[in-house]
């Protein structure tokens, strides 16, 4: 019984990680940008859903506010940031990104105040029994409902449209994709568009959950989706899939079991460390 | 006279401890984000052993083998996992630790640890001291960059497949730079340990870490000038100004970004820059 609730709530957690890991291992595939600050994002969406839902009332009016909107700043930060720097070495754009990570922390801390906004009235706030006793709140099984709907449009997207083509495409071999016709600046802007808008609706759903947007909600997420898309491979999407839903039930045994020892974040630092030293390559590896 | 003399022993502390990431950063072109982890193991080091009694000087000493005893086991993870796996995992590393620490009652656990003695030489001795052993690492440093190791570093931070191509065994110079860089982090650590005398996880996490990446970065990786003046400057500023202090994390984080997107080679380069004329090519 135990293990069979703390195997729905990793998955909860899981199905969040999705959200936010998704358009971090996208941006990484494409451009080898590790994305601190798609954090910055995940935290906008959260707020711009808050804000949205208590102004006029709907919750799908956050989300159609939220995630374009977080998805067009998603294309600002690749205009004005990445593309700039993306010959230099690598870290040069990590740290790039983190420093813009944490001046955006800071930034909606000052904007909005260090102590988080709350749902007017909270939405989605109902109890689903799954019989045997679990349940799930409303918002858990919307956010796992979330996540696998984002996964399948993002399946569908890249198999069965031209836009998709071109995007594997680019990833494969940019120089090759550009000589039959493709965009490169077109991709990348869908890249940033879609991943970023999927980290909006992260956002809202864990505001939901929280009942609770604050500044500093994007940080560990943002460290641990960091965790989660070097343990799927870097850059592989069926990676990123696994090591999110495994990290999630990880954690929420670990903290049962292994909670006097390390905390919930160490944990799953602990298990990227480990996986890492045995399996280099991460846990799926990417063709180079 | 006693806040100058406070401002400089802070200043001392975080040059020694810009110019041991420096060493790993910088030199060896090993990335680190977990640099304040190092400095915690210094500063929790000291702290436990001369609250039971052990002297002042063994307590420095112990809380450099310490760190550098880490150091050597996550440099063992760098012959692992390179560039973006490495910067990752080292963040981990920083991570883990102050998780581990915050689950220990008997290091004090979130409370931390309180009434650390002190160095016992006076606050000006103390000052003496810092500065003194922040010279020494410059001096160190310098040093380093000239010797036969320090141009290993160079080959590895260029370029890591040809070094071993040309048959250098870099895995021992890359632990070399990480056994290095830790021993003097833990011994800045150790002396902030002392300068302020309570220490808890909060000071040691993943904020202080880009912090000091962040003096690297500024001052311009790999420049030991340039590390150390960005180093103290950036120490003091948020003393100075009380506006820095109130938005300290903006104006760090602004920097960073900043100084990545217009000029990733550090003041050092800017100042290069302006002072040779160039050859366009």
């Amino acid at each position: 019984m135990l293990y069979l609730d703390l195997t729905l709530q990793g998955l909860v957690q899981g199905a969040i990680y999705v959200l936010i890991a998704l358009g971090l291992t996208l941006v990484y595939g494409l451009l080898r940008i590790l994305h601190i600050a798609h954090a910055a994002l995940f935290t906008l969406g959260g707020y711009l859903g808050v804000i949205t839902f208590n102004a006029t009332g709907s919750l799908l009016a956050s989300f159609a506010i939220a995630m374009p909107v977080v998805g067009l700043a998603g294309m600002g930060v690749y205009e004005l940031v990445y593309k700039p720097i993306l010959s230099k070495p690598p870290f040069v754009a990590l740290i790039a990104s983190i420093g813009l990570f944490i001046c955006a922390e800071e930034l909606f801390r000052i904007v909005f105040g260090p102590y988080g906004i709350s749902y007017a009235s909270q939405p989605l706030a109902g109890v689903v029994p799954l019989g045997n006793g679990l349940t799930l709140r409303t918002a858990e099984l919307a956010a796992i409902a979330g996540a696998v709907l984002s996964i399948v449009l993002l399946w569908l997207l890249s198999t069965r449209t031209r836009l998709g083509l071109a995007w594997r495409a680019t990833v494969t071999d940019p120089e090759m994709a550009e000589s039959f016709g493709v965009s490169i600046a077109q991709v990348r802007h869908l890249n940033f568009f879609v991943g970023s808008a999927l980290a909006a609706a992260g956002g809202v759903m864990v505001g939901l959950l929280n009942n609770l947007v604050e500044p500093g909600m994007g940080a560990v997420p943002s460290y641990k989706a960091m965790a989660i898309i070097v343990l799927g491979g870097l850059g592989s999407i069926p990676g990123t899939l696994v090591a999110c839903f495994s990290l999630g039930v990880i954690e929420s045994f670990g903290s049962i079991y292994l909670g006097a020892l390390l905390d919930r974040d160490a944990i799953a630092f602990a298990f990227l460390i480990v996986v890492l030293m045995l399996r280099p390559q991460g846990l799926i590896a990417v063709r180079q | 006279m006693a806040y100058e003399i406070t401002l400089a022993t802070n200043m001392g502390i975080m040059v020694i401890f810009a110019l041991s990431l420096n060493i790993i950063v910088g030199f060896c072109g090993q990335i680190s984000l977990g640099h304040a982890a190092m400095f915690g193991i210094g500063a929790y080091t000291t702290a436990m052993l001369t609250k039971s009694g052990v002297p002042f000087a063994a307590g420095l000493l112990s809380a450099s083998l310490m760190a550098a005893a880490v150091g050597f086991i996550v440099g063992l993870t760098s012959l692992r996992v390179r560039h973006d796996f490495l910067a990752i995992t080292t963040m981990g590393v920083g991570f883990l630790f102050i998780g581990i620490v915050r689950q220990q009652d008997w290091l004090g656990g979130e409370l931390g640890i309180s009434s650390i003695p002190s160095a016992g030489l006076g606050k000006l001795g103390f000052m003496v001291l810092v500065v003194a052993l922040a010279v020494l690492a410059a001096g160190l440093s310098v040093y380093l960059k000239r010797t036969w190791m320090g141009f290993v570093f160079d080959a590895v931070a260029d370029d890591e497949d040809t070094a071993q191509l040309i048959g250098l065994d870099t895995a021992r110079y890359k632990l070399a730079a990480f056994v290095m860089g830790s021993a003097i982090a833990g011994l800045a650590g150790a002396l902030y340990a002392h300068q302020v005398r309570f220490i808890d996880p909060n000071s040691f996490g993943f904020v202080e870490s880009v912090t000091v990446l962040a003096m690297v970065v500024v001052g311009g990786i790999g420049s030991v000038l340039g590390v150390a003046v960005a180093a103290a400057a950036l120490a003091v500023a948020p003393l100075m100004f009380q506006f820095i202090d109130d938005y300290k994390l903006l104006v760090y984080g602004g920097l960073l970004f900043a100084m990545m997107r217009f000029a990733p080679d550090g003041v050092a380069g800017l100042v290069q820059r302006a002072t040779m004329k160039r050859v366009q090519s």
